[in-house]
């Protein structure tokens, strides 16, 4: 048994693959208990496609594409909500515009891009065993961001994540920490991106925080469980994924699907 | 106990306001004045524009024409304190009852600063005051209709709001919790307070307001109950169902 644990570990690029794993099982879950509890799957979806064009731009101007998906993932967050607002529409429509806008245009540079060599594949799915050492220090630092933002903003989020139109009425701020936590959203995205690529991030940013919210009552309880759970389901498929040769994302999400399927089996909570 | 800090001098006053929503007028040259310690209930049919002028009095609607006062009200300071309709509040949220008075503290807060001891102390004095602190740990989702909106007043009397805002605060209550909500809001007129709640529902309503507004999309009348409450009125309110209706209670 500790052989399966430690073996692996005496590779640098296992390492970093780990570090990256419990980064990203604690950060999505982290944000991922208020993308569950406002419905807001959607945009979480969205903004990971929608953060293509910058890690395109990050390949062929020779930068780390996850820094490069940085400014793009919190532009289109402040997009979202913004053209919602100018323009009277629904969130879901102003996010599915600029969602296939925005990921058409990285296809398009992509396909123009003819001296670089990217893989599509590992960008949809994730390339967690490939982690170099400044994506490792990218997502620490977006780590130490999100989480301070969390801990400042937490009693004005819930206000606004609870009573929207009530947080409204006693203060414009209300509105800023929206748009400050789509920006969190877009930072841990980016931090998800490179461990579970952009298709299967949703299942860390929503997964475990479902099973966490079908467990326990108060919030920041749920908070921490969808953390913990987080980590167990991306440690847990790191290793499926060394040991059984499968690749990392996808054993990360069956795992944290699998979690979610044995507590909605027994669930304290009914699924609203 | 807590009570609104500028309440004795608190007025709210609405001068030939207009408001258009979607290309439609929501409301029309609305005029009237609620003075400190006012129980006023808001009563018309659905779409009449009760929510409409709660949110432009609360600043969350623009004004076309006329003009919102709030006489001696900070609103900056959250002195305004709005309990919104059922369908606007997100109950998948998983909050209990003490977190949700703990948000009336926010605007009293310094953006970064985590609440005190005092701010626990009011937190739990008005949960004691609405009746509901054996329900101090309940999850909102486990509260009846009748102590949900105890709640949303208790998160009111935490903000020491002089103004409170109740939109069809009666809906999916039944009536003796009814009962226990307006004497909850009679004490807080008492203080010198402005309560204004906005109802759909014209029955029952003797006895319970200082003043009624009767409302739809313009003002059809505005004074003490055994007063507006006029065939006349009723019928600019219901048409002619409205000759029907009985509103003594």
């Amino acid at each position: 048994m500790i052989d399966f644990l430690v073996a692996p570990l005496e590779y640098g690029f296992m390492v970093r693959a780990l570090i990256g794993s419990i980064l990203v099982g604690v950060m999505c879950p982290l944000v991922g208990a208020y993308v569950v509890t406002r419905n807001l799957a959607f945009i979480g979806d969205a903004l990971a496609h929608a953060v293509l064009p910058g890690m395109v731009l990050g390949f062929i101007v020779g930068i780390n594409p996850a820094i490069a998906a940085i400014p793009t993932g919190v532009a289109v967050a402040v997009l979202v909500r913004t053209v919602s607002r100018r323009a009277g529409l629904s969130t879901d429509t102003s996010i599915g515009i600029l969602f296939a806008a925005m990921f058409a245009l990285g296809l398009v540079m992509l396909a123009s891009a003819t001296t670089i060599r990217v893989n599509m594949e590992d960008l949809l799915l994730g390339k967690v065993l490939a982690i170099s050492p400044t994506d490792i220090y990218v997502s620490l630092g977006i780590t130490v961001v999100v989480i301070l933002g969390l801990f400042t903003l937490h009693h004005w989020l819930m206000f606004a994540s609870f009573d929207p139109v009530g947080s409204q009425v006693v203060g414009s701020r209300s509105n800023f920490v929206d748009y400050v936590f789509l920006v969190m959203l877009a930072l841990v995205i980016v931090i998800g991106i490179q461990a579970a690529g952009i298709v299967l991030v949703m299942a860390m940013l929503v997964t475990p925080a479902a099973a966490a919210y079908l467990l326990v009552r108060r919030f920041v309880s749920m908070m921490l469980l969808a953390a913990a759970l987080g980590t167990a389901s991306a440690v847990t498929g790191l290793y499926v994924s060394y040991h059984f040769n499968v690749p990392a994302a996808p054993a990360m999400t069956l795992v944290a699907s699998g979690i979610f399927a044995v507590v909605a089996l027994f669930r304290r909570r009914a699924l609203a | 106990m807590t009570s609104a800090p500028n309440a004795q001098r608190a007025s709210v006053s609405l001068r030939n306001v207009t408001v258009e929503l979607d290309g439609h007028m929501a409301l029309n040259d609305v005029t009237f004045d609620v003075d400190a310690g006012t129980l006023m209930g808001v009563v018309g049919p659905n779409g009449a524009g009760k929510s409409t002028l709660f949110n432009a009095i609360a600043g969350l609607l623009p004004v076309r024409q006329g003009e919102v006062t709030l006489h001696r009200v900070d609103q900056g300071g959250g002195a305004l304190a709005y309990v919104p309709q059922r369908e606007s509040v997100n109950w998948r949220f998983p909050v209990t009852v003490t977190d949700v008075v703990m948000m009336g503290r926010r605007c009293r807060l310094k953006w970064f600063q985590r609440p005190g001891k005092r701010d626990r102390e009011l937190v739990k004095a008005c949960i004691c005051r609405v009746g509901l602190w054996d329900l101090r740990a309940a999850l909102m989702t486990e509260l009846s209709g009748g102590q949900r909106q105890r709640v949303f007043v208790a998160r009111a009397l935490a903000q020491e709001a002089s103004v409170l805002l109740l939109d069809e605060a009666f809906s999916g209550v039944d009536v003796g919790a009814q009962e226990g909500l307006v004497e909850v809001l009679q004490s807080l007129r008492d203080e010198g307070c402005i309560v204004m709640l906005a109802t759909h529902d014209v029955t029952n309503l003797a006895g319970r307001f200082d003043e009624v507004l009767c409302l739809n999309c313009e003002v059809c009348a505005c004074g003490p109950p055994d007063l507006v409450f006029t065939s006349q009125v009723m019928e600019k309110l219901y048409g002619a169902h409205g000759l029907r209706l009985n509103v003594d209670g």
